[in-house]
């Protein structure tokens, strides 16, 4: 009998007793049916060839543990960055409990969402009554400042009007004539989570700015982080940052605190976030910058129609994206850079110099959203990696050819290879036809760790596996500090592991590195 | 061990009316049908097993706005019927999400080479593209299922779980899947599971089941000598290895499980299952159907059990045993006795430590009233529970675990659950990711009762123990004790000040 009491064996060690090792076997002996051992791992070394991977790069219709989500789950996460703001997300409830799951598992914290919870019936007469009801349950019962309203997949095919919705529910009564509801039609079936978030947050903008004269402020800016896993540690970073150069900002859609709340006894349902005050005196900020280009094309093209000058970046993250941050920040704000930066820049490239043997040459593999793949292979790049494999399951052409520009400016870039498109299956083909010493992903990548034995870097949305690193910035230069140590630890402690056998590699087990 | 209390039936009574008074009056009148109080199976004229009566209305559509916890019929046959079955390659027919938050979550385990001849932590996704929703979907589906045979050859049969355009569009899946059937000699099993159909999980598992019986059953020439002790264990998905450490005791006891649905399962043990002697079912929630016809069709008996804490796999494995006769029941008690010293072992490592704490459940269709007798047998209280998606057959058999007064919530909303713990204060909440960290923001300790909370398995005696253990440390962790800042007045001073 493999338990008892004094030391309680949970599922990692138990089911290695030999009892059920035995159960197991036999198991599978007698009643799975399996296929031969031999046939098995014939197939397993087949999956590894050169072969398999062109099969694997010609699927046309076949998607296989893709790295993107749909675009509710980033109008959600939107609206989880504004004051007070409950999302309602209007078509199947199963969605909403996805939503709230998937994020709750990243952030380690609650996630408030609500669904109009359509069924087969609103399927055939549309969900107006949905829509009615459920802003009026919401208000009364979640107290929110405004109700952020996108749709699942199901309103959409069956193409519910958002907009007359809204306004029946509030010719009904279910929420004030004043009360702010706006909303964005979020299709599944039309790009990924980024989209959703663009979509969100131009739904907001235009909310509160359509119709309103817009008197610029010189020298104040608006920032627009974009979906973003890290959003608790990378937003607070910016903003020292801006504090620090005495910059006049507003962040538009910052679920920094809403993803971090203190454990004190109380549940805040809602936490910090943009105040709706600040968002409609956004309209007259002199520029607005997008800290993520790809999630906020849209929104962007807004900003320009109301007047505002627009630039935007790939995740400020590494030397030389940080510093095109902070001189196109100083240029609109007319605030200089303080020393106290530079010293601070200077402090994480001595660190790059006094690491850089460990890190010249190695080669990676980045999967991830659009910007943040763009980000890390510059940083890789700075330190003198090479970017072997990008990949974006949800990145466009456009993206595409912003990336190869990208690495042709670099000639660590010259071997990289950009995949657009693809997923973490034929990830798994590239691994191991054209191996790399490090991949940066997210959770999901844990299980090409294990197949192809590349060490994974988790810095991406989502981790469910690891806690907390998503409290910790990425952006800036203390974020690239924080990614050059999480790199270089992977480093080392495969190094020690692989040397650690005592009688065998006793040299290279080195004390000083 | 069933435990003699009663609860502060008027207190819950009280926070029933509380809640129901915030909302909009057609949504009160709505909810308060889904609230109740148990009273006590004599004062309702019960049979005399029967603890209470747990009257709530049950099964019907959620109220939009409010906050309902449930999934959708999707999650309820790829989440957790089908998706389980490991050989087999289950497509997410549909646009991306649904596929991807719930890939990898309810760690059902198994063995087997993944990506190879074996799929369970990988998602497989039809992936839809708006020209798919216009132009429908089915050719996309026939190079989808084309180019799984390519890839992964050795998978032993696929299934189509539609997400919610394919019925809207008019897609006709069940024709494709016949066409390749036929093409690749192969089950292909087209799953109707789109999530608006329905109120909750609950009509997935039935369509699931459903299409078991209409995709599955009786299409092949299954060759399988049955045994006079073969059983089938239904509705064991095999979070965190729950039905290893249940198997191991039904073999212990003389059985020999032929198919285990759908943890770990091969299409196979789905097979030949209307081959066993009996169906011993688990889950009853999700899995009843198949049951039903299996012993309609085949004449396959069934049996409900109860594998959580001792004093329910005692009772469970002594009423398996008495279908079979004395050979199997001299075993089984010889297994109850080998067992018990674990069990008094664990009960005396924990028992002081728990005894008296309260615990308030909400969890999908079996567990609220499953666990309740586990909880007990370490001295707890259980002071409230419910279901996402019960039927009023759930209901009435939650009668025979909870005691008079305690507070019976079905299809609770985000607001009414955060209340109630609020009004209650137990010493644990059991439920899932959602309702975690609210909870534990209030300063009360926390288990999730769907994923075991990465821990597990909970079945069996060897699952009682890390139970207890799990319990225990939920609940006396030192960081329960470091909320409160020690330079701010606390808050009960804070509230004496505010009565003055």
């Amino acid at each position: 009998m493999p338990q008892s009491a004094e030391k309680i064996l949970d599922h990692a060690p138990l089911f290695r007793e030999p009892e059920y090792r035995k159960m197991l076997a036999e198991k599978k002996l007698n009643f799975e049916c399996p296929h031969p051992d031999e046939i098995v791992s014939d197939q397993r070394d087949f999956t590894q060839t050169w072969e398999y991977r062109e099969k694997n790069l010609a699927r046309k219709a076949l998607v296989v543990n893709p790295a993107k989500a749909c675009q509710p789950l980033g109008a959600v996460f939107a609206a989880a960055g504004f004051e007070r703001t409950m999302s309602f997300v209007h078509g199947s409830q199963g969605c909403v409990a996805y939503y709230r799951s998937h994020l709750s598992r990243h952030f380690k914290e609650p996630a408030a969402a609500v669904s109009s919870s359509m069924t087969e019936d609103a399927a055939v007469f549309g969900g107006l009554k949905n829509m009615v009801d459920g802003l009026a349950n919401t208000y009364q019962l979640y107290d929110p400042k405004m109700i952020a309203v996108s749709t699942t997949c199901m309103a959409e095919v069956i193409g519910d009007d958002l907009h007359s919705f809204i306004q029946n529910a509030k010719d009904e009564g279910s929420v004030p004539r004043d009360f702010d509801v706006p909303f964005a039609h979020t299709p599944a079936f039309v790009g990924s989570h980024v989209d959703g978030y663009d979509n969100m947050v131009k739904g907001i903008l235009e909310h509160f700015w359509k119709g309103q004269e817009r008197t610029q402020v010189e020298g104040a800016i608006n920032i627009i982080p974009g979906f973003d896993g890290f959003c608790v540690g990378n937003n607070r970073e910016l903003k020292r940052l801006l504090d620090v150069m005495g910059v006049s900002y507003t962040f538009i859609q910052d679920a920094s605190d809403q993803f971090d709340t203190p454990s004190d006894g109380e549940y805040r349902m809602y936490d910090g976030g943009t105040k709706i005050n600040e968002v409609k005196k956004a309209l007259n900020a002199e520029a607005t910058l997008s800290l993520q280009h790809h999630n906020t094309r849209k929104t962007l093209g807004y900003c320009e129609e109301v007047g505002q000058a627009t630039a935007s970046f790939h995740y400020p993250l590494g030397v030389q994206a940080t510093d095109e941050f902070l001189m196109e920040v100083a240029a609109i704000s007319g605030k200089e850079i303080p020393e106290a930066i530079r010293l601070e820049r200077g402090r994480l490239v001595d660190a790059m110099a006094d690491s850089q043997s460990w890190l010249h040459g190695k080669k990676y593999a980045i999967y991830g959203d659009p910007d943040f793949v763009h980000a890390m292979a510059r940083f890789v790049m700075e330190t003198g990696g090479e970017p072997t494999h990008c990949l974006a399951t949800n990145g466009t052409s456009a993206w595409e050819a912003d990336l190869k520009k990208l690495l042709a400016s670099s000639p660590f870039g010259k071997a990289a290879q950009v995949w657009a498109g693809k997923d973490l299956w034929a990830l798994r083909s590239l691994l191991f036809t054209e191996p790399v010493d490090l991949l940066i992903g997210n959770s999901y990548g844990k299980y090409l760790e294990r197949d192809t034995g590349t060490p994974l870097i988790r810095l991406m949305f989502p981790i469910f596996d690891r806690h907390h690193h998503h409290r910790f910035a990425l952006f800036g230069y203390q974020g690239a500090l924080r990614v050059l140590t999480t790199i270089l630890d992977k480093i080392f402690d495969k190094l020690d592991r692989e040397t650690s056998e005592t009688g065998v590699t006793d040299y290279s087990y080195d004390l000083t590195r | 061990m069933s435990r003699e209390y009663e609860n502060d039936g008027a207190l819950h009574a009280k926070l029933i009316e509380e809640v129901l008074s915030h909302y909009p009056d057609k949504a009160a009148k709505r909810r308060k049908k889904h609230l109740n109080v148990a009273k006590s199976g004599n004062e309702a004229g019960g049979e005399s097993e029967v603890l209470s009566e747990c009257d709530v209305k049950s099964n019907i559509k959620s109220i939009p706005g409010v906050m309902t916890i449930r999934g959708c019929a999707y999650a309820g046959s790829k989440g957790v019927v089908w998706g389980p079955v490991k050989d087999m390659v289950h497509i997410s027919h549909g646009p991306v999400g649904c596929g991807q938050y719930s890939w990898s979550q309810r760690r059902n385990y198994y063995v087997g080479t993944t990506g190879v001849d074996t799929f369970g932590t990988m998602q497989f996704t039809s992936d839809f593209q708006e020209k798919d929703i216009v132009f429908g979907g089915d050719k996309k589906l026939e190079q989808i299922i084309d180019e799984i045979e390519v890839l992964f050859p050795l998978n032993n049969g696929i299934t189509v779980q539609s997400e919610c355009p394919i019925g809207l569009i008019g897609d006709d899946t069940e024709a494709v899947s016949r066409k390749k059937t036929k093409e690749y000699d192969k089950t292909i099993v087209p799953v109707r599971c789109e999530g608006f159909r329905g109120v909750s999980q609950s009509l997935g598992h039935h369509i699931a089941n459903d299409a078991i019986r209409d995709w599955v059953f009786d299409k092949k020439d299954v060759k399988f000598e049955a045994g006079p002790y073969d059983v089938n264990v239904i509705g064991d998905y095999n979070i965190g290895g729950d039905a290893w450490a249940s198997r191991i005791l039904l073999e212990e006891i003389g059985l020999r499980v032929v198919g285990n649905w759908s943890g770990d399962a091969t299409l196979a043990e789905i097979e030949r299952a209307p081959k066993a002697k009996l169906n011993l079912i688990h889950c009853y929630r999700s899995m009843n159907y198949i049951c039903r016809h299996m012993e309609e069709k085949y004449g396959v008996a069934w049996m409900e059990y109860n594998f959580f804490g001792p004093s329910q796999i005692e009772a469970s494995l002594r009423n398996i045993a008495k279908h079979f006769g004395p050979e199997i029941e001299e075993k089984t008690e010889k297994v109850i006795a080998k067992y018990r010293p674990l069990v008094d072992a664990v009960i005396a490592k924990y028992l002081s430590r728990l005894e008296g704490n309260t615990v308030m459940l909400y969890v999908g269709g079996l567990r609220p009233r499953h666990v309740v007798t586990a909880y007990e047998d370490l001295g707890m209280v259980i002071v409230g529970t419910g279901y996402e998606f019960a039927h009023s057959d759930d209901y009435q058999r939650t009668g025979h675990y909870v005691k008079n007064g305690t507070l019976i919530y079905d299809d609770v909303t985000g607001y009414e659950l955060e209340k109630f713990i609020e009004g209650i204060r137990p010493n644990l909440v059991g439920s899932g990711i959602k309702e975690k960290y609210p909870v534990q923001k209030m300063g009360i300790p926390f288990r999730q009762m769907h994923s075991w909370d990465y821990s597990g398995p909970y079945h069996g005696y060897d699952g009682f123990a890390i139970f207890a253990r799990d319990v225990d440390l939920a609940i006396n962790n030192p960081v329960w004790d470091l909320f409160h800042a020690p330079w701010k007045r606390s808050r009960g001073d804070e509230r004496a000040m505010a009565a003055e």
